[in-house]
């Protein structure tokens, strides 16, 4: 085996920000007061919030060694099935930071914002090309803010035709988000089972298809990592229903340049940008969430949208069937300008990037085969799902062994979903991750795997290496202490 | 490519361990007629430099942002960012790292915020807060949401001197609960008329902006005394929360939730986003509220550490039952607006909301001699509205471009009785020359 990557680095302990600093201490440079000083409204006036004061190499060191407890793509490889933790490409983040892009005020006039408003015209086009639906919009935050207005562009579709429907199919391999986003527009989520294969059956969404059904929510492919195979069938039995197909496309990562979703039959799809398009996940956001949708919802997009406009463009409030606004302003626009950033610089490679993405997954799975119990033993799209079962006798479960993996050097799979597999460990290795790495990867795994029946102890008390032992996440949800 | 480093070596090796001949086995499962019958029409790959200038050609065509003298505000600030708030934050362990799911290898996500829970609890005066929400305006959304969960009646009130954009996303979310919303119009003040607020007793929620839209602080007292003899709560929205640096916060007035936009906290403009969404409330709606929450606990060895807690309100485990939806929020926006309120202290943001208000003021003065107008009364923070002399402010504001200068945002848009009205903006950043000129200007 080749020398482990998880070591003992030095850590320093670090107080929480208000243990620090002292009153009359300033980490911050204020511009002189030119002006006379006002006088105040006193029975409106506060006292000033109770924050520390602290100089600027107080406030370095904080965030510097706080740094230094966490784990990012930099670090390691990180397979968090589902959330494709791809390189995050640091010309990005200088596109993003220039200052007629981070300068921009949202309201200004559009002669002068012709850049900015050119970017998201040519994204959404270049989007549009990639997944093959017909337009659009850059708006909502993130995956989930995506669902949600794909949710309300079918509740607007059916109020437009008064056809009322309370239902919709939600597969029981669906993200949670899926089910929560169709509850806020007032949907009943029906569920339907996977097969099998771990695929969705044509016959189970005949079943549960009627008239009284907004449609499906499915995500292609599925949080098993399998392609559904069936979904031009099940599309055509929605629609023969007058039901939508809704796609949850943060998965896309595996059909770039290989698959014409509109040829699939789905109507509405939304993308990660924070996934598939290579912007930093941030440690819980800012994403992304754009939606596409075919020609005919067209009209229900959220408003301002960007339009041609002479020889330019210009943002256009004037779509009277539109669900109206879901942002404040055009949505994450510093993002949108990152996976703009990627995809001029990846160019036709974005097909290149999905292959390999598919590569690594069946090599790892391949390579993990035995090692892992494979309950799904078939070609994977971008990612593949194991369970525990193979270390259940020497009680080790899978939250165990993702510990374990920590003090390897290895962030974790996702653990314990998608639900239909018991102990599951999902693995999405991604395209930037080399040969080497995922040799590594699976390396460390046989040894963990040897470790659970040799010496289940040293998983039980995992992680040894962190900056905290395992910690009590009962006792926080007991008694929530959530602010200091 | 240099994001991929498989070589063609690594790739044959790899394609003989799966046994397949090729990449394209594994795509056999696509069925021939999903497949594309063509390659993707995107443009052709640019080398690193070729990008650079790509998207310098892009930035230099954003005139607004860089080549004028600007008092735009309504929701968007441009305020000093210490250069410590992009580097701190930019450190790729906090980028480059997903939600925290596993805490022992994300104490550094976990612990920055839950300290900036605790300094936006404390910035707002509420007791408790959550980990971020998207921006302003779906933070308030989501307030409604709660509130009529909490409250289980079918009727809400917002303020129409709530930022309109802000009515606009909290129209669309509620707009499937098939409650009714209420709009709460303008007193001569600026401030908003509560009168019937008083008699509408199937009200869920009262929600005001404060500093509203006009720049005036709203008289929450009065407001959270009707909401609550109603059984309703008071949400108070924001877009400036430099002004709790000054002026008290909505905890002290009475507010159940106070949400609202962070972007004035050390994050860039952007064109609009990403912001982060601040949401607090009261400790005793902690198992309502939306969004995700960290929380202090002890590892075996009894060490202090943070972990992702009540999760079982969260879509992951309640599925179509959780508080919200959301999922990925504004996580690295959050923490750089805790780099940056470390960075000012307490003591700085004092200094920093005074500064702003006595620059506003000094506009104000100067505005009114070169004749024009302040249709408003209430007291404001570094917002205010102001009637131009003669004719349209849109006019006024096209003339004062053709200067260089961006004289704020016209008001007719959105508040026709408003159309000769500008709403300017001044912060900390505008010196006394600046103001002079549009004074100037203004004159002449
Ligand atoms: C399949 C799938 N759908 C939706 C989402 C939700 O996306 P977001 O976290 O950006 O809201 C995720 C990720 O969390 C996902 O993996």
């Amino acid at each position: 085996m080749s020398e482990r990557v998880g070591t003992q680095g030095l850590l320093f302990n670090e107080p929480l920000l208000w243990e620090r600093g002292s009153r009359g201490r300033s980490g911050m440079s204020l511009p002189r007061a030119d002006v006379e000083p006002a006088p105040v409204y006193e029975d409106l006036i506060g006292n000033g919030p109770d924050i520390p004061d602290l100089s600027e190499p107080e406030v370095v060191r904080h965030y510097t060694r706080l740094s230094q407890w966490n784990f990012g793509i930099d670090s390691n490889m990180y397979p968090l099935g589902s959330c494709t933790m791809k390189y995050n490409p640091k010309t990005n983040e200088k596109q993003a930071a220039r200052s007629g892009f981070a300068g921009a005020h949202p309201l200004l006039p559009s002669e002068l914002s012709q850049g900015a408003l050119q970017l998201m015209a040519e994204l959404e086009q270049y989007l549009a090309e990639i997944t093959g639906l017909d337009a659009a919009t850059l708006q909502p935050a993130a995956g989930a803010q995506g669902e949600l207005t794909g949710m309300l562009i079918m509740h607007a579709w059916f109020k437009h035709h008064d056809d009322r429907r309370s239902k919709i199919i939600v597969p029981d391999t669906a993200h949670g988000t899926n089910p929560a986003s169709a509850a806020l527009c007032g949907y009943r989520a029906v569920p339907a089972a996977s097969g099998p294969d771990g695929i969705l059956e044509t016959a189970v969404i005949d079943r549960l298809m009627d008239d009284e059904t907004a449609g499906i929510m499915i995500t292609n492919p599925n949080t098993l990592g399998f392609f559904e195979e069936n979904i031009k069938a099940i599309a055509q039995t929605v629609h023969r229903h007058g039901g939508l197909v809704y796609c949850d496309g943060a998965n896309m990562n595996a059909l770039m340049g290989i698959v014409d979703l509109a040829a699939a039959g789905v109507d509405i799809l939304h993308l990660n940008l924070h996934k598939t398009f290579s912007t930093p996940h941030g440690g819980g956001g800012p994403g992304s969430g754009p939606v596409l949708v075919r020609k005919k919802l067209e009209p229900f997009l959220p408003v301002p949208r960007v339009i041609p406009d002479g020889k330019g463009w210009r943002l256009s409030d004037d779509f009277p069937l539109s669900i109206g606004k879901i942002h404040a302003f055009q949505g994450n626009f510093g993002v949108m300008v990152k996976a703009y950033s990627y995809i001029r610089s990846m160019g036709a490679d974005l097909k290149r990037a999905s292959q390999l993405a598919v590569l690594n997954a069946n090599y790892l799975k391949e390579r993990l085969k035995g090692v892992l119990h494979l309950p799904y033993d078939r070609p994977c799209m971008h990612e593949c799902v194991f369970t525990d079962a193979l270390q259940q006798p020497h009680g080790i479960t899978t939250l165990e062994m993702a510990k374990r993996l920590m003090d390897y050097g290895f962030h974790p799979p996702t653990v314990y979903f998608p639900l239909v597999v018991k102990g599951a460990l999902m693995m999405e290795p991604t395209e930037t991750e080399s040969r080497d790495d995922i040799d590594r990867f699976v390396e460390a795994l046989e040894a963990v795997a040897k470790e659970a029946a040799e010496s289940p102890e040293l998983l039980r008390e995992a992680p040894h290496v962190c900056k905290t032992e395992r910690l009590d996440e009962t006792e926080a949800a007991r008694n929530p202490r959530l602010t200091g | 490519m240099r994001y991929l480093p498989h070589t063609d070596d690594d790739i044959s090796t790899m394609l003989r361990v799966t046994g397949a001949d090729s990449i394209n086995d594994f795509f056999t499962v696509v069925p021939e007629e999903l497949r594309r019958p063509s390659e993707m029409a995107l443009p052709d790959a640019l080398t690193e430099w070729e990008l650079n200038d790509r998207m310098a050609a892009l930035s230099n065509a954003n005139t607004g942002a860089t080549d004028f003298l600007s008092f735009m505000g309504a929701g968007s600030y441009d305020h000093h960012i210490p250069e410590t708030v992009p580097f701190l934050a930019g450190r790729s362990e906090f980028a480059t790292s997903y939600t925290p799911y596993q805490p022992e290898l994300s104490q550094g996500t976990l612990q920055a915020m839950y300290e900036y829970q605790t300094l936006v609890a404390r910035l707002t005066g509420m007791e408790i807060a959550n980990a971020s929400m998207y921006d302003g305006a779906s933070a308030l959304a989501e307030a409604i949401l709660m509130a009529l969960r909490i409250t289980k009646k079918n009727t809400v009130a917002v303020s129409a001197a709530v930022h309109p954009f802000y009515r606009q996303v909290v129209r669309t979310y509620v707009e499937p609960t098939g409650c009714s919303v209420l709009e709460l119009p303008v007193l001569e003040s600026g401030r908003t008329d509560l009168s019937t607020l008083a008699s509408s007793a199937n009200c869920a929620v009262a929600a005001l902006q404060s500093p509203n839209l006009f720049g005036c602080v709203e008289d929450l007292p009065t407001a959270a005394r009707i909401i609550h003899d109603q059984g309703g709560l008071l949400a108070a929205s924001f877009t400036e929360p430099v002004a709790f640096g000054l002026y008290r916060p909505p905890g002290d007035d009475g507010a159940d939730v106070a949400c609202g936009e962070g972007q004035s906290l050390g994050i860039p403009r952007s064109f609009g986003g990403p912001g982060v969404g601040i949401f607090c409330t009261r400790s005793r709606y902690v198992r309502s509220m939306p969004g995700r929450l960290v929380g202090k606990t002890r590892d075996r060895s009894g060490k202090r550490g943070f972990v992702l807690t009540l999760a079982t309100r969260e879509q992951h485990i309640r599925r179509e039952r959780a508080t919200s939806n959301i999922c990925t929020n504004s996580s690295l926006c959050a923490l750089s607006s805790a780099v940056y309120l470390a960075s000012l202290g307490g003591s700085g943001l004092r200094r920093l909301a005074k500064l702003n208000y006595d620059k506003t003021e000094y506009l104000k003065r100067n505005l009114s001699e070169a004749g024009w107008t302040m249709p408003f009364t209430s007291p404001t923070f570094n917002e205010f509205v102001a009637r131009v002399p003669r004719g349209d402010a849109e006019e006024v504001h096209r003339g004062l471009r053709e200067k260089g200068i961006l004289a704020g945002v016209p008001l007719g848009r959105w508040y026709p009785d408003l159309r000769d009205c500008l709403l300017l903006c001044v912060t900390e950043t505008a010196t006394r020359e600046d103001m002079d000129r549009l004074v100037s200007e203004v004159r002449s």
